[in-house]
């Protein structure tokens, strides 16, 4: 294991049909340290899907470079986990197919892997949905089934777009808990996209709030909640007048954003 | 069994037909029923509003199973068998008239002698009026104007009674009085009248081919077939009875000889070609009109007068003589005339492109018989059975004989003493060419099993090769670059346009049409599996890289469970596509299939044949379908879950 080192990422789109240019990402520097749980936050459209998908190798930057430790990222690789927006799950296969997914295609032992399903399983609280085709699921346990399929694969850099977005609020914080106790138990790096601003100050022990055009990140926290998140409930966090005040702060910052964006549109 | 229920058509459907209408009650009334409790609480335009109600399909079979016994006179044969044999002679008297109603107004507006007049007057006038340009010397113009004259005079002549003779006066008459006592034979009805034992033996009426027994079956036909024979002969006289008016004696000799003097000068004379042409073609339309008007066809109108009234009679007397089948005729034989030939007493009207179902299932189980040697299957092949299968056919069908012809050495030379002691290259040769004996194995076999058995071997090679070409080209650049133009080339030709090159260059047998079908079946896989593999969801293929799993791996455990369901929709219609194809290439060539059938059955106008071809596709079509339907209902349940 080692960091996730982004340097000087740049990534501009052109649309063919126009010449357009749009940077989605311009200049982006960061170095998230092993175990560290980042959450990224910012307007629609300010790049911060592209910059998952650059770190996760799905697309290639037009400038700079991700690394992990010294290995600069050129593709999809098993050590970095994504769970997506909509689970993307397999739906022609059962929950417990889904999550061996991964040990399957590296070929092995089938006996191994149902031990790990099992075990994966009842840690995202889904025992004995094994069999069940996961399109009879509710969307957060396919958010689950999508976690553990992610998970049992032990990735480094663990990489989720907005994964509670469609959740309800009781589902939603029921698995923000469950995010973070597997920070803790795995001591995985973990970032984590949202629009919820309270959900990244929640999760996020850093905190990266992103401006539009060109794609930046415009300020950075540190913060204790997710720390304190691992013993507290979560809702007696929320009461804290120190996490009002940073949710204020943020709200503020992103709304100026927006109007800016509006104004110019 | 079979025998029986064949030869008792007419009372089966007479049970089953009530059945029918029972069942078509019932479904309105316990349809109705059922829609007035659930209608209240459903929303329109729910699709749950489609669910169930079976009992509207019970409905709508028994309505079309009635409208086609009806229309076929299906339910007419099954309450009054015999009316088609008495239609039969009834007919047999019309046509016996015919010929004299043909030159009276009762059967034809105006008496032929009226027409001839007309026409052959009119035909003079206009003759006469060209005369003035006709290449003719002055002199010879007024001869000719005079023949015309004669001619016109011979019409008149024959018009005037005060010229008929007694004798000719006396047959007209003779034959009112002949028709006058043929319908008092009528009105006396069948007395003393039975059918011939001979009658009574014939074949129901729709186990032959000739469809209606021809010899009268009950009294009444006789009466009618008696009636026809004796019509038969009065018309005979009648057709003999000329009008010769002794005053066109002298006249028609003299035109004769007139007519006859001008050819002479025609051909004796010194004319250029053209004018004599013209005068030997103005003399003969002359001739022409005057041969007409010799042979004493003209009647005067007053003296057929007679004639015309007693046929009158005659028909109001056939009319009532047949009672009750008139009324029947009316009701249960919807249509024109069910008879249309009564020499032949053949089916006319719907019921002929338009069998009973009950012949269809009859004709159907001559069919499916298996027993070849008493009339079952077609052409000596049966509709779907089994037979034994040499294990060396198969072989030699999948071993190419060349390969006996690489292998190393050389085949067999006669010995000395003449006998050939056969070496391993030689037995390769024989297992290659299915020329050893390996056992049998029981396969289906017949005209259906040939055609099913083309449909699916050419939809098993078409999914087998589409399938995975259309995935690829839906992932890589170059498959889809490649072979599209290939495909898109051929694909858009309708498929029975290449069959006479494909069944040309395969042969007629089985490999020709399984190549077309296989090329109709191969282009669908090819676009439906395309379709699938390229409208993956992005997520689930990055997914799938992300979890470790290689392109080849993508390839068969996310694209094309992807792609099922396309594949599936897309096996769905290319069973529908091939089948069309097979039947109208069967038709095209070949000697076994349903297509086949229906194709011979045309060219002989067999229509019970025709439709039991057409049900036998329409069935297997059927069962394809759900077969389909369960397969796409457990294969994918995840269908648009996605
Ligand atoms: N494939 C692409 N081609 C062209 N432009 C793109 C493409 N993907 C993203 N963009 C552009 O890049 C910018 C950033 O997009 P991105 O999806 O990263 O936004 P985002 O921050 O994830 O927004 P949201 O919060 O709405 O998901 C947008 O302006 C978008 O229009
Ligand atoms: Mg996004």
């Amino acid at each position: 294991m080692a960091d996730l080192i982004c340097e000087n990422l740049n990534m501009t789109f052109t649309n063919p049909q126009t010449g357009g240019k749009v940077e989605a990402l311009k200049d982006i520097n960061f170095t998230l340290k092993k175990g560290e749980l980042l959450s990224v936050l910012g307007p629609s459209g300010c790049g911060k899907t592209t910059l998952l998908n650059a770190i996760a190798g799905f697309v290639p930057p037009t400038g700079g470079h991700a690394k992990i430790g010294d290995k600069v990222i050129e593709g999809p690789g098993v050590e970095r986990g994504m769970v997506f927006q909509q689970g993307a799950l397999f739906e022609w296969l059962s929950v417990s197919r889904n999550v061996d997914y991964g040990l399957r295609m590296r070929g092995q032992d089938p006996a191994q892997n149902q031990k790990e399903v099992d075990k994966w399983l009842e840690i995202v609280g889904l025992q004995g949905f094994g069999d069940t085709p996961t399109y009879q699921l509710s969307g957060g346990m396919q958010q689950r089934v999508a976690l553990a399929r992610c998970l049992i694969n032990e990735p480094d850099v663990i990489l989720m777009d907005e994964p509670l977005g469609a959740l309800d609020a009781l589902t939603r914080e029921k698995m923000q808990s469950l995010v973070l106790e597997i920070w803790k138990e795995t001591g995985k790096t973990i970032m984590i996209i949202t629009h919820s601003v309270e959900e990244a100050l929640l999760l996020g022990e850093r905190l990266f709030v992103m401006a539009p055009r060109p794609g930046r990140v415009h300020k950075e926290y540190n913060l204790p909640f997710a720390e304190r998140g691992l013993k507290e409930s979560l809702r007696e966090i929320k009461k804290d007048p120190k996490f009002s005040e940073v949710r204020e702060e943020i709200l503020t910052m992103i709304w100026d954003m927006e109007e800016e964006i509006m104004g110019r549109a | 069994m079979l025998d029986w229920l064949s030869d008792n058509r007419a009372v089966i459907a007479a049970i089953i037909i009530p059945i029918l209408v029972l069942a078509f009650v019932w479904s309105i009334y316990y349809g109705r029923k059922q829609d007035r409790l659930t209608d209240n609480d459903e929303v329109f335009g729910d699709p749950v509003r489609t669910k169930g109600g079976w009992y509207w399909a019970v409905c709508g079979v028994s309505s079309l199973f009635l409208i086609w016994f009806y229309f076929s006179w299906g339910v007419g044969r099954a309450y009054f068998p015999e009316a088609a044999n008495n239609m039969c002679q009834v007919a047999k008297l019309e046509e016996s008239v015919g010929p004299i109603k043909a030159s009276l107004p009762i059967g034809s507006r105006y008496y032929k002698s009226t027409l001839l007049a007309g026409r052959n007057a009119d035909q003079l006038d206009e003759l006469q009026a060209q005369l003035a340009s006709t290449p003719f010397t002055d002199a010879e113009k007024a001869e000719l104007a005079e023949l015309i004259d004669q001619t016109n005079t011979l019409i008149a002549n024959s018009s005037d009674p005060a010229n008929m003779s007694d004798a000719t006066r006396e047959e007209l008459s003779g034959i009112a009085v002949q028709i006058i006592a043929l319908s008092q034979f009528l009105d006396a009805g069948p007395v003393n009248m039975s059918p011939t034992p001979e009658a009574l033996a014939q074949p129901k009426w729709g186990t032959t081919f000739t469809e209606i027994p021809i010899l009268p079956r009950t009294e009444k036909g006789v009466l009618f077939d008696t009636a026809a024979t004796q019509a038969a002969e009065i018309s005979g006289a009648f057709n003999k009875i000329r009008n010769q008016s002794a005053a066109n004696d002298s006249l028609i000799e003299d035109t004769q000889a007139r007519i006859e003097a001008l050819k002479e000068i025609n051909e004796s004379g010194d004319f250029d070609e053209a004018t004599l042409a013209a005068r030997e073609d103005y003399v003969k339309a002359v001739e022409r009109i005057f041969r007409r008007l010799d042979d004493g066809l003209i009647f005067p109108a007053a003296a057929l007068e007679e004639v015309n009234d007693a046929v009158a009679v005659l028909d109001a007397s056939a009319s009532s003589a047949q009672g009750s089948l008139r009324i029947a005729d009316a009701l249960f034989f919807p249509g024109p005339g069910i008879v249309k030939s009564a020499t032949q007493c053949t089916e006319q009207g719907s019921a002929r492109w338009l069998p009973k179902p009950t012949d269809v299932v009859a004709t159907f189980g001559r069919l499916a018989n298996p027993d070849l040697e008493n009339g079952g299957g077609y052409r000596g092949f049966p509709l779907l059975w089994w037979d034994w299968v040499a294990v060396a056919d198969v072989v030699a069908f999948f071993v190419p004989d060349w390969i006996a012809d690489v292998w190393p050495g050389e085949y067999a030379r006669h010995g000395s003493d003449g006998t050939i002691e056969p070496n391993f290259k030689d037995k390769l040769l024989a297992f290659a060419t299915g020329d050893v004996n390996l056992g049998h194995f029981p396969m289906l076999d017949g005209h259906i099993w040939d055609s099913l058995f083309r449909v699916l071997v050419a939809l098993g090679l078409g999914i087998l090769l589409g399938v995975p070409l259309g995935l690829f080209m839906g992932v890589s650049k170059f498959f889809k670059s490649f072979f599209d133009p290939l495909i898109e080339l051929y694909r858009p030709v309708p498929p029975l346009a290449w069959a006479p090159l494909i069944l040309t260059i395969f042969g007629i047998q089985d490999d020709g049409k399984i190549f077309l079908l296989f090329m109709v079946a191969f282009a669908i896989m090819v676009i439906s599996a395309r379709t699938g593999a390229s409208g993956v969801q992005l997520s689930k293929i990055r997914a799938s890289h992300s979890l470790g799993a290689t392109d080849r791996q993508i390839m068969w455990t996310v694209i094309f469970p992807n792609a099922l369901p396309e594949i599936l929709t897309g096996i769905r219609i290319a069973v529908g596509v091939c089948w069309g194809t097979l039947v109208a290439a069967e038709m095209l060539a070949g000697t076994t299939g349903i297509g086949f059938i229906e194709n011979i059955a045309r060219t002989v106008s067999d229509y019970e044949l025709i439709w039991v071809t057409i049900l036998i596709m329409g069935v297997l079509g059927l069962v394809f379908d759900l077969i389909m339907r369960w397969v796409i209902q457990k294969t994918i349940p995840w269908r648009g879950m996605g």
